[in-house]
C-alpha cells in the first residue's frame, strides 16, 4: 500500500527525495506507463506515427530534389537547353508535390499528436478528480491542498504533453536521422558520416542533461509548492495577517520562498541553455566539416556541387529538430518526474471504501450503537483519540456530548459516516456494521453538521441544496426556515440567489452555521449530528432552531455536541467525554446528582451566581 | 419517514438544477486586444530594471540573426568561388571554412548569451511581478478579499504570471525573427533582384490567407485558454471542499459536472489545434511553390549563365529558412495575445484600489496610549444602502472590559473589524487611544490591538511559530506562558513534537477548540494594549473557559478588553455589557442593571439558563418576531 504519495508535512521533503532517488528504472517505468496510456487511442497513435514517418521521409527527399535541380541547372545531368529546362520543370513539379504532401502529413502528425495528448489529458483529469474525491479524510489531512492542485495542473500537464513533445519528437528525429543516414551514407560514405557526426555528442549531452534537469525539476516543484503554500495560506488567512499587522512578516516569508525558487529557476536556465547551445554548436560544427570535406571532394571532382548542396540542405532540415532537442529532453525529464508523482496518487489505495460484499444500508429501526470503539489518528502520538466508547441511541432519542477541547467529540461524530475507520470496536446501525454497507447509502443516512464547515462560492440556494441539487425551491426554503435563516435571506437584495463569498466570508459566524444546518437538513438523515454547530448562534435563535426540528426528531437519532448545556440538557442521555473516554454518563438530572464534572460545568454556566467569577478575580 | 408532500417529489433523472462546480463568472473579458499600450507599459515597467540586460540580449539576438543570414552566403561564396567548374580554388575553400568556423563560434556565443540572459530576465521579471501582486494584496481592502476567492487570486498569481513567461522569452526572439525576415528579403533582392522578386511574390498569398484565418483562429485559441481556466477552477474547488463533498455524497453529481467542463476544454483544444495545424500545409505549399520557382526560373538562368549556381543554392537555403520566422511570428502573435489577456488580469489585481491606507502624516499609535476605544455615531455596512451598524456610539474606558452581545448577524464582529480598521466607516468615527483610526498608521494600530477572530485560522508551520506569529522575537518562555494561560500547554506537550510539532494546513490536526486556544495564545503573545475577543471561547467548555479567565486576570491587568460572546456566562465578569440588535445598541449596562430592565439581554440570559420547555408559547412568539427583525 502506498498512501504516502506526498507525505505528511514533516515528511514531505523526505518523500520528494524518494522520488528523486528513484532511479532511471522508476522513471522508465513511468514513461512506459504513459506510453501505455496513449496506446488507449491506438488508431490515432497509429495515424500520428504513420504520418510522422511519411512526412519525415518526404522531407528527406527535398534535399535530393534540390541537389538534383542544382546539378540539372549546371547542365551536368541533361545536356542541351530544352531537355535541361524540361528536367528542371520535372524536378520543380515533383518538389511541389512533395512539399504539399509533406505539409498534409505534417498537419496530420501534429493534429493527431496533440489530440492524443489532449485525450490522454482528459482521461487523466477525470481519473485524478475522481480519486481526489474518494480519498479519505486521513489522506486529505496529510496532504496540502496546494500540493494537490499543483499535482492536478502542472504534473498532469507534464504527462499530457509527453506524447507530443517527447515521443513524437523522438520518432521524428529518429526517422530523419535514420532514413537520412541511409540516404546520405549510400550517396557518400564519408560525407554521410560527417553530417551525422554530431549525433553521438548530442545523444550523450541529452541524457546527462536529462538527469540533471530531472533532479532540479523535483526540487523546483518542491520550492514552488512552498511558495504557493505561502501565498495560499496568506490569502486564506488574510484577516489574521491584517489583525496582527503581519504584512512585513508575510512578505519576508514570501521573499524567502521566492528567492529559493528563483535561484533554482535561474540555475535551470543555465543548464537548459548550456545544453541547447552546445548541441546547436556541435550541429553547426558538423556542417562546417561537411563544407570543408565536401568542398575538397567537389574540387577533386569526386562529387557534384548538387550533391554537396544536398548534404548541406539535409543539415538545414535537421536544424529545427536539433534545436528542439532541448525541449524534448526537458519533456522526458518532466514527464518522468511528474508522472511518478501523479501515478503515486492515482495508485494510492483507498483506506476507506466499500467492502467487496457491501450492501446498501437498510434502515428499519434506526438503532445506532457504538461498541467499545477505539480510534487513533494516523501519525498521532500519545494516547488514542478515543478508547472504549460504547453507547446506544434509538430514533427519537437525543444523545448529548460534552467535554473539554480535544477530548474526542468531533472524532466520535466523524466515525459514524466513516470519514475515518475505527481502530477497534464496532459501530452498527440497525445491527449492520457500518464497514459492511456501501458508503453511499451510509452517508446518505448520516448527516453531520460539521464544526468547521466549508461553504462553496455559489448562491445561498445552491449551497443549501448541495447534498440534493434536484430539490425544489419550496424544500430549500423550508430547510432555511427550520434553520432560522429564511428571514435573513429574503431580506437580501438577491434573496436566495445571493452569492456567498468563499467559505461564507460575507456571512456572520452564526449565519454561516445556520446555512450549514439547513444544508444537512435537506438530506433527511436517519442520524443527525450537530457538532458544536450553534456555538456562534445566540440562545434565542438556537431554541427556535431546536423547536423547528422537533417535528422531525422522532424519526431519527440526534447527536448534539455542544458546550452550551442548555442545548443538550434535555437529551435522553448525556456523555461527558475527556481524553477520549466517556467519564460520566446519564441524564441531566442523574449527572447533576452525581456531582461530578458535568455538575461543575452546570454550576459555571447555568447557576445564576455572579460571585463565582468575581471570587476568581 | 413522514409522508412526502407534492413539492418534495423530485425527478432525479435529469440534470440537477441547483448544482454547479467551480464558480466561474463571466467577468473575465478574454477577447482582449493583442496589443494594449496600457498593459504593455505596465509590463515594461517591470522589465525596465533589467533594461541593460535586455539591450545586451537584443544585441546578441541581432548578432545571432546576422550569423544565420551569413551562413548561406558563405556557402554560396565557397561554391561560386571555390568549386564552381573551372574556378576550383583551394585557398577560397580554406577562407570560406575559416569564415564558417568564425561565424558558428559567434553564433554559438550570441545564442548562448541571448538565451541565458533572456531566460534569467524572464524568471526575474515573473518573480517581481508575482511579488508586486502579492504585496499589493497585502494592502487591498478586505471588502475586496471577502468577495474574491483565494483560488481565483492564486490562478492569477501563478497561471497568469507563468503565461507571461513564454511571452517574455520569445519576444526578444521575435525581434530576431523580424530582422531575419527583412534580412532574407534584402539578401534575396541583393543577390538577384528579378529572381528575388519573383520568389517573394508568393508572400502576399500568405497574408491573404492569414487575413481569413486569424480572426477565427483567435477565437478558438482563446476558447481553449478560457475553458481551461474554468476546468481548473472547478478542480480547485473540488479539492478545497472535498470533505463536504464526501459528507453530502456529491461525488457523482460533481463528477458529471466536472466531466462536462473538461470535455468542453478538450473540444476547445481540439478545435484550436485544427486551426493551428491547417496553416502547415498552406505554408508548405507556398514554400514548395517558391522553391519550384527558383528551380525553374533560377535553373534556366543558371543554364543560360546569367546566374551563378551558388546564388541558386543560397536562394534555396534562404527560402527554406524564410518561413521559419513567419511561422514563429504567428505563434508569437497568439502567445502575445494570451500574454495580453494575462497581463490584463495581472493589471486588474495591481489596480485593485487600496481603500484603507495610511493617510499622509498618519501618526503612529504609541505604546503608552491610554487604551480607550470609542465609537462616535458610526454607520457602516458592506452592501450599499444596507447598513449593518447604524449610528452606533459607545466608549470603552482604559482598562475596562466591555462585552458585546446580541443575536446572530447583529453586527458584533463587524464593529470589532472597525476597531482594527479592516474597513472604513461610512460615517462617524472610531477612536482608539483618542485618535481617529484613520489618522493612525495601520502597523501601529495592529501592534496595539490584538484580536482573536471568530474563526481560528492557523498557518502551517510549528505550534511555536503560530503562537508567536505577531512577535517573531518572542522567546519560548513567553510562548509557553501564553499557552499555559489559555490552558493549551498540556495538549501541546502531548503532541508528537510538543511546541515544535508541525501543524497541517489550517491546523487540521487539532480539534477546533484547540485551534481556538492557540489563536487565543497568539493574541496574548502579541502583548497589545487592547484585546478583542470575538467568540474566543465559543468552542471551549465553560470549565476550561473559567480557568482561562482566572489566568487572564493578572495577564490582562490594565488592558482594555472587548469581548463578544453568545454564551452569556462568558461575559458575566465584564464591566459593562452592550446589547446590539440589528445594528443598533438597544441596551447597555452591567449584568444586574440589564437583568432588571427585563429587555433583550434578560430574555437571552434566561433562555440560556432555563430549559426551553419552560418557555411559554407567548415568549416564543415574541422572540420569533425579534428573529424576523434580524
Ligand atoms: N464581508 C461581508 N460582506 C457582506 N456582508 C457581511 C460581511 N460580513 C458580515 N456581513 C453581514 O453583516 C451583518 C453583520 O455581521 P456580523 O459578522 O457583524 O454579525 P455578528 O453580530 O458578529 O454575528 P454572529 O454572532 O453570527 O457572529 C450580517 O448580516 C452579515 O451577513
Ligand atoms: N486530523 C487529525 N489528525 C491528528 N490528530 C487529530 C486530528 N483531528 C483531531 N486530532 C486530535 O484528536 C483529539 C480529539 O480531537 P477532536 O476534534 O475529536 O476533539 P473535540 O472533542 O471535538 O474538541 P473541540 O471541542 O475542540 O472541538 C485531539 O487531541 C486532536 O488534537
Ligand atoms: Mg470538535
Ligand atoms: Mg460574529
Amino acid at each position: 500500500m502506498n498512501t504516502q504519495a506526498i507525505g505528511s508535512a514533516p515528511e514531505r521533503g523526505k518523500s520528494f527525495a524518494h522520488v528523486a532517488e528513484a532511479s532511471w528504472g522508476k522513471g522508465l517505468s513511468t514513461l512506459l506507463r504513459i506510453v501505455r496510456m496513449t496506446l488507449r487511442h491506438p488508431w490515432q497513435v497509429a495515424i500520428t506515427l504513420v504520418s510522422t514517418f511519411i512526412a519525415a521521409t518526404l522531407q528527406l527527399f527535398i534535399p535530393r530534389l534540390l541537389g538534383r535541380a542544382i546539378d540539372q541547372a549546371q547542365g551536368v545531368v541533361a545536356a542541351g537547353g530544352a531537355a535541361a529546362e524540361h528536367a528542371l520543370w520535372n524536378t520543380a513539379l515533383i518538389l511541389l508535390a512533395v512539399s504539399v504532401l509533406r505539409g498534409l502529413f505534417t498537419m496530420a502528425q501534429n493534429y493527431y499528436g496533440e489530440a492524443v495528448g489532449h485525450r490522454t489529458g482528459y482521461e487523466l483529469r477525470l481519473a485524478f478528480y475522481e480519486k481526489i474525491q474518494r480519498l479519505s479524510f486521513a489522506y486529505h489531512d496529510r496532504v496540502h491542498t496546494g500540493d494537490l492542485i499543483t499535482l492536478g495542473l502542472l504534473d498532469l500537464d507534464g504527462v499530457r504533453m509527453f506524447f507530443a513533445t517527447g515521443i513524437l519528437r523522438v520518432v521524428l528525429l529518429g526517422v530523419l536521422i535514420g532514413v537520412g543516414a541511409y540516404l546520405l551514407i549510400s550517396t557518400d560514405l564519408v560525407l554521410g558520416l560527417l553530417s551525422l557526426s554530431f549525433v553521438p555528442f548530442v545523444a550523450w549531452r541529452s541524457s546527462v542533461t536529462q538527469l540533471k534537469l530531472r533532479s532540479t525539476w523535483l526540487t523546483l516543484q518542491e520550492r514552488l509548492s512552498v511558495l504557493s503554500r505561502v501565498m495560499d495560506e496568506n490569502l486564506g488567512g488574510i484577516r489574521v495577517v491584517r489583525a496582527f499587522a503581519a504584512q512585513d512578516h508575510e512578505m519576508e516569508k514570501f521573499d524567502r520562498a521566492k528567492q529559493d525558487a528563483l535561484a533554482l529557476a535561474n540555475r535551470r536556465v543555465e543548464i537548459r541553455v548550456g545544453n541547447t547551445s552546445a548541441m546547436n554548436f556541435s550541429f553547426l560544427a558538423a556542417m562546417g566539416l561537411v563544407l570543408w570535406f565536401g568542398g575538397q571532394k567537389v574540387i577533386a571532382g569526386q562529387i557534384s556541387v548538387g550533391t554537396l548542396a544536398q548534404f548541406l540542405t539535409f543539415m538545414t532540415i535537421l536544424q529545427m529538430p536539433v534545436r528542439q532537442l532541448g525541449l524534448m529532453v526537458n519533456s522526458f525529464a518532466r514527464a518522468s518526474t511528474c508522472g511518478t508523482r501523479l501515478f503515486e496518487l492515482l495508485d494510492t489505495e483507498l483506506d476507506i471504501e466499500d467492502a467487496p460484499d457491501a450492501r446498501d444500508l437498510v434502515v428499519t429501526d434506526g438503532l445506532l450503537r457504538f461498541d467499545n470503539v477505539g480510534f487513533r489518528y494516523e501519525g498521532a502520538s500519545g494516547r488514542p483519540a478515543l478508547s472504549g466508547i460504547s453507547f446506544e441511541a434509538r430514533p427519537g432519542e437525543t444523545v448529548g456530548i460534552v467535554g473539554p477541547p480535544g477530548s474526542g467529540k468531533s472524532t466520535i461524530a466523524h466515525l459514524i459516516p466513516r470519514f475515518y475507520d475505527v481502530t477497534s470496536g464496532t459501530i452498527t446501525l440497525d445491527g449492520q456494521d457500518i464497514r459492511g454497507v456501501t458508503l453511499q447509502s451510509l452517508r446518505k443516512a448520516v448527516g453531520v453538521v460539521q464544526q468547521d464547515a466549508f461553504l462553496f462560492t455559489t448562491s445561498i440556494e445552491n449551497n443549501i441544496a448541495y447534498g440534493n441539487p434536484w430539490a425544489r425551491e419550496t424544500r430549500i426554503e423550508r430547510a432555511a426556515e427550520s434553520a432560522q435563516l429564511h428571514n435573513y435571506i429574503i431580506g437580501l437584495p438577491a434573496g436566495y440567489t445571493t452569492v456567498v463569498g468563499e467559505r461564507g466570508a460575507s456571512l456572520s459566524g452564526g449565519q454561516r452555521q445556520r446555512l450549514t444546518i439547513a444544508r444537512s437538513l435537506m438530506l433527511r438523515p436517519s442520524v443527525l449530528v450537530f457538532d458544536d454547530s450553534t456555538a456562534a448562534v445566540d440562545a434565542g435563535t438556537e431554541q427556535r432552531i431546536r423547536a423547528a426540528m422537533k417535528r422531525f426528531a422522532k424519526d431519527r437519532v440526534t447527536l448534539i455536541i455542544s458546550h452550551r448545556l442548555s442545548s443538550l440538557m434535555h437529551a435522553d442521555q448525556i456523555l461527558f467525554v475527556d481524553g477520549g473516554r466517556i467519564v460520566e454518563r446519564g441524564t441531566h438530572e442523574e449527572l447533576l446528582a452525581l456531582g461530578g464534572r458535568y455538575r461543575a460545568l452546570y454550576d459555571l454556566q447555568l447557576r445564576p451566581d455572579e460571585d463565582r467569577l468575581e471570587g476568581a478575580a | 419517514m413522514p409522508a412526502q408532500n407534492d413539492d418534495e417529489k423530485e425527478d432525479k433523472s435529469g440534470r440537477p438544477t441547483k448544482a454547479v462546480v467551480g464558480s466561474h463568472r463571466d467577468e473575465e473579458e478574454v477577447f482582449g486586444k493583442a496589443y494594449d499600450p496600457r498593459i504593455i507599459r505596465r509590463i515594461w515597467s517591470f522589465v525596465k530594471p533589467y533594461q541593460s540586460r535586455i539591450f545586451i540580449s537584443v544585441a546578441a539576438v541581432l548578432v545571432f540573426t546576422l550569423t544565420q543570414l551569413a551562413i548561406p552566403l558563405v556557402i554560396r561564396y565557397a561554391i561560386d568561388h571555390g568549386m564552381a567548374p573551372g574556378r576550383l580554388d583551394r585557398s577560397v575553400m580554406i577562407g570560406a571554412t575559416v569564415a564558417f568556423a568564425g561565424i558558428i563560434l559567434i553564433n554559438y556565443a550570441a545564442s548562448h548569451v541571448q538565451e541565458t540572459v533572456v531566460g534569467k530576465v524572464a524568471e526575474n521579471v515573473l518573480s517581481d511581478l508575482r511579488r508586486a501582486m502579492f504585496s499589493h494584496l497585502q494592502r487591498v481592502s478586505l471588502s475586496f478579499m471577502d468577495k474574491t476567492e483565494v483560488g481565483r487570486l492564486m490562478s492569477r498569481l501563478q497561471g497568469d504570471v507563468n503565461s507571461m513567461q513564454e511571452f517574455l522569452e520569445t519576444s526578444v526572439m521575435s525581434v530576431g525573427d523580424i530582422v531575419l525576415l527583412f534580412g532574407i528579403v534584402s539578401v534575396l533582392l541583393w543577390l538577384d533582384f528579378r529572381l528575388g522578386l519573383l520568389t517573394l511574390s508568393t508572400m502576399p498569398m500568405l497574408f491573404i490567407v492569414r487575413l481569413f484565418w486569424l480572426p477565427r483562429a483567435k477565437v478558438a485559441f482563446m476558447a481553449a485558454h478560457e475553458t481551461n481556466s474554468i476546468a481548473n477552477g472547478a478542480l480547485a474547488e473540488g479539492i478545497h471542499g472535498v470533505r463536504t463533498v464526501q459528507s453530502l455524497e456529491r461525488q457523482h453529481v460533481n463528477f458529471d459536472l466536472y466531466d462536462e467542463k473538461v470535455l468542453a476544454n478538450l473540444n476547445a483544444h481540439l478545435r484550436s489545434a485544427k486551426y493551428a495545424q491547417v496553416m502547415v500545409p498552406i505554408v508548405d505549399t507556398l514554400t514548395g511553390i517558391a522553391m519550384a520557382t527558383v528551380i525553374v526560373v533560377g535553373g534556366s538562368m543558371v543554364l543560360s549563365h546569367s546566374l551563378d549556381v551558388g546564388v541558386m543554392v543560397a536562394f534555396l537555403f534562404y527560402i527554406q529558412r524564410f518561413f521559419d520566422p513567419i511561422r514563429s511570428l504567428t505563434m508569437q502573435y497568439s502567445v502575445m495575445q494570451r500574454a495580453m489577456a494575462s497581463g490584463q488580469r495581472i493589471s486588474e489585481v495591481l489596480d485593485v484600489p487600496v481603500e484603507v491606507s495610511d493617510r499622509p502624516g498618519a501618526v503612529s499609535l504609541s505604546r503608552d496610549m491610554d487604551g480607550s476605544v470609542e465609537f462616535r455615531n458610526v454607520t457602516f455596512g458592506y452592501r450599499q444602502n444596507l447598513p449593518v451598524l447604524k449610528d452606533i456610539s459607545f466608549r470603552v474606558n482604559p482598562g475596562e472590559t466591555v462585552a458585546l452581545v446580541g443575536p446572530t448577524g447583529s453586527g458584533k464582529s463587524s464593529s470589532m473589524a472597525l476597531v482594527h480598521r479592516f474597513y472604513d466607516v461610512w460615517s462617524g468615527e472610531v477612536l482608539v487611544g483618542g485618535h481617529d483610526v484613520r489618522d493612525l498608521t495601520q502597523d501601529s494600530l495592529g501592534d496595539q490591538v490584538a484580536m482573536v477572530l471568530q474563526e481560528p485560522f492557523l498557518f502551517s508551520g510549528t505550534v511555536l511559530e503560530n503562537i508567536r506569529y505577531h512577535k517573531t522575537s518572542a522567546i519560548r518562555e513567553e510562548v509557553v506562558r501564553a499557552a499555559k494561560a489559555v490552558g493549551a500547554h498540556d495538549f501541546i506537550e502531548d503532541l508528537p513534537d510538543g511546541y515544535d510539532t508541525e501543524l497541517e494546513q489550517r491546523g487540521g490536526n487539532l480539534s477546533l477548540g484547540q485551534r481556538q486556544l492557540i489563536s487565543f495564545a497568539r493574541a496574548l503573545v502579541a502583548d497589545a494594549k487592547i484585546l478583542v475577543l470575538d467568540e474566543a471561547t465559543a468552542s471551549i467548555d465553560s470549565y476550561t473557559e473559567m480557568l482561562i479567565q482566572k489566568a487572564l486576570v493578572t495577564l490582562l491587568e490594565g488592558r482594555t478588553g472587548l469581548v463578544i460572546a453568545h454564551r452569556l456566562a462568558t461575559i458575566r465578569g465584564a464591566d459593562r455589557i452592550i446589547v446590539l440588535q440589528n445594528g443598533e445598541i438597544v441596551e447597555s449596562g452591567n449584568h444586574e442593571q440589564l437583568m432588571e430592565r427585563k429587555g433583550l439581554y434578560a430574555r437571552l440570559y434566561n433562555m440560556n439558563y432555563a430549559s426551553f420547555d419552560d418557555i411559554s408559547e407567548e415568549d416564543m412568539e415574541r422572540d420569533m418576531a425579534v428573529g424576523k427583525a434580524t
